[in-house]
């Protein structure tokens, strides 16, 4: 009703107004940098416009943190403060790596809606429209963190590692999901609906995070169990966040986690471009 | 390459068991308009999609302004617009944001983006609805706007995929203003319709495609020859009547005349428009009364039916899942 009656109200297309507006001139093509950046800045406009989907960044981790910390922490560590100490990287791990989700679903939309045709007929650095939306979820990932922190240290959590801690685990957090989101960037290219997409993505991440050592403590697991959670990326990346929160810096973990990282993006962005070229 | 816009021979591309495009050779010359017709799974997005370089051909050859789509597709891209089936701009943004984002990633300013966008938006009408998310759009509005995104660059080549599908007939009349105004600034419009009036408005030349495969090509004139002139319909006042009115028909008009699915209509190709009068007043003459006539252009089935000898149809097993092109949403 609405559109319509401005549609009413709108003037009409005239000859003459269309020749003002297609006499344009032709500005020469802007670099990878700038078009990434572009894409991140649609990712920014989007939250802008439809912030219902910043859910899973806030309610899902203060939902987690509250619930692990006072259903469990007296069972698992005696008082509820001392399990937090012990969560609370945990959950900011898993809070991160669970939001990076939303990156593949964000995509499949893209490709049913059909803007995803627009951004591949353009003559534009080719990854960029899918690393743009990347930098944008980083946005994303960077709120989610903010929240579980400021959660964390109104319950009591008090990182031995102070600020420095702290700023330095959240920025290997960032990175390490900036490369683990080509994964479901590369799934939402393979699978058909956002639907599809959001459940192998569940099917993925819940095994992930939960076989890890991100709320419990891997030695009261089976051994089988416990050789599962060693190879577990999402461990390693859980250990350096807790130590880096709590003042202790384990220089080899950090390695790792950065070495994995770049495989990642090094294994899975080939593939996810050639997909992406070839996508029907 | 001469003065072809759009060359191609031996084009394929099929999704499984289904051959899209079959083989398609077309030449379409710069400037004007150049309508590709066929009924929906015909194969006509599949081709549009291989020549703004979104799919690569299983085989043959395309070429667009001189360059091969599969060898040269980023100067193809950066010379060609491209407008889908269906509104390819981003809903959730606002009319204006949509443009300056496409401004911006071709190389405008942000200052010029924003002015470059607000002409676009005075020129297409849309002016008011600027700030607005394109979902609360009206389907004329947003196809105004997805039109306007492939012209943020005045493009030399522009793709409009059923620009016109599931408009209102204002709205059609707008979008094909907007292809005359777009052809008058010497744009070269490649354009797919189901609709054989909206080609014979707009185009200049026609390729008539089915099953993946081109069956006709010509002027619009040349195309209706092969048809006829078009085609009468009656429809009686008594049903019972139908068979003797038939036979009165098809003496007067000397062609076959074809009982429809309403029991008491008829219809007949004509190939002379003289005789209908004559015809009619044959009817009344036998005391067959009609309650209605019309003399109609031939319609796309009509087209089909001399060219291949079966109807128009829809090819199920392309449309839905296997290429989401063809698909809705």
């Amino acid at each position: 009703m609405n559109a319509t009656s401005t549609e009413q109200a709108s003037a009409p297309v005239t000859e003459d107004a269309l020749r003002g507006a297609l006499a344009g001139e032709r500005p020469s093509n802007p670099g990878p940098v700038l078009t990434s950046l572009t894409f991140g800045w649609r990712a920014l406009l989007k939250i802008k416009h439809v912030p219902e989907q910043l859910v899973d960044v806030t309610m899902f981790p203060i939902m987690f943190t509250l619930m692990f910390t006072y259903l469990f922490g007296g069972a698992l560590a005696g008082s509820t403060q001392e399990y937090l100490q012990f969560l609370l990287p945990g959950i900011l791990v898993q809070a991160n790596v669970m939001i990076t989700m939303n990156t593949g679903i964000t995509l499949n939309t893209d490709i049913q809606k059909g803007v995803f045709d627009r951004f591949r007929s353009l003559p534009v650095w080719r990854p960029s429209p899918l690393v743009g939306a990347l930098l944008g979820d980083v946005m994303r990932y960077s709120i989610g963190s903010a929240i579980v922190i400021t959660l964390g240290l109104i319950l009591g959590f008090r990182p031995e590692g102070g600020a420095v801690g702290v700023v330095l685990s959240v920025v290997l957090l960032l990175v390490f999901s900036f490369c683990l989101s080509w994964l479901w960037t590369m799934l939402s290219l393979i699978l058909r609906t956002p639907n599809s997409v959001a459940g192998v993505s569940m099917m993925v991440m819940f095994p992930l995070t939960f076989v890890s050592n991100i709320f419990v403590d891997p030695k009261t697991m089976p051994g089988w169990l416990q050789a599962a959670v060693e190879v577990n990326p999402i461990t390693h990346l859980a250990t350096v966040v807790r130590g880096l929160m709590h003042g202790s810096v384990p220089a080899g973990e950090i390695g790792w986690v950065l070495v994995s990282s770049v495989l990642l993006v090094a294994v899975l962005g080939p593939i996810t471009m050639v997909l992406y070229r070839n996508k029907k | 390459m001469g003065t072809f816009a759009i060359e191609t021979s031996g084009l394929k591309k099929s999704f499984g068991k289904t051959h899209a495009v079959a083989g398609v050779d077309l030449a379409v010359s710069a400037g004007g308009v150049y309508g590709v017709l066929g009924p929906n799974g015909a194969g006509k997005t599949t081709a549009i999609r291989m020549l703004a370089t979104l799919l690569r051909p299983d085989a043959g050859e395309a070429q667009v302004l001189g360059y091969d789509v599969v060898r040269d597709a980023r100067a193809v891209r950066s010379r060609v617009g491209l407008t889908g089936q269906f509104a390819s701009v981003d809903e959730d943004l606002t009319g204006v944001e949509n443009l300056l984002l496409l401004a911006r990633l071709l190389g405008y300013s942000r200052r010029r983006g924003r002015e470059r966008a607000g002409d676009l938006l005075d020129a297409f009408g849309l002016a008011e609805a600027a700030d607005r998310q394109v979902k609360k759009y009206s389907g004329g509005m947003r196809r105004r706007i997805d039109i306007a995104a492939s012209l943020v660059v005045t493009p030399e080549l522009i793709f409009l995929d059923e620009p016109t599908t599931g408009l209102d007939p204002r709205s059609r009349n707008q979008v094909w203003e907007i292809v005359r105004g777009m052809v008058a600034e010497g744009t070269t419009v490649l354009l797919t319709t189901q609709y054989l009036d909206e080609a014979d408005q707009l185009a200049d030349r026609i390729a008539v495609i089915d099953h993946g495969k081109v069956i006709a090509e010509g002027s619009s004139g040349q195309l209706k020859a092969s048809v006829g002139a078009g085609s009468l319909q009656v429809r009686l006042r008594a049903p019972g009547q139908r068979a003797e009115a038939e036979r009165v028909l098809a003496g007067v008009l000397e062609v076959q005349v074809e009982p429809s699915a309403d029991p008491a209509a008829l219809s007949a190709r004509i190939s002379d428009p003289e005789r209908v009068a004559r015809s009619l007043a044959e009817l009344s003459r036998s005391g067959i009364d009609v309650t209605e006539f019309a003399l109609g252009q031939p319609s796309l089935d009509e087209v089909f039916l001399a060219l291949t000898g079966h109807a128009a149809e829809e090819t199920p097993e392309e449309t839905p899942e296997e290429t989401p092109e063809e698909d809705a949403a």
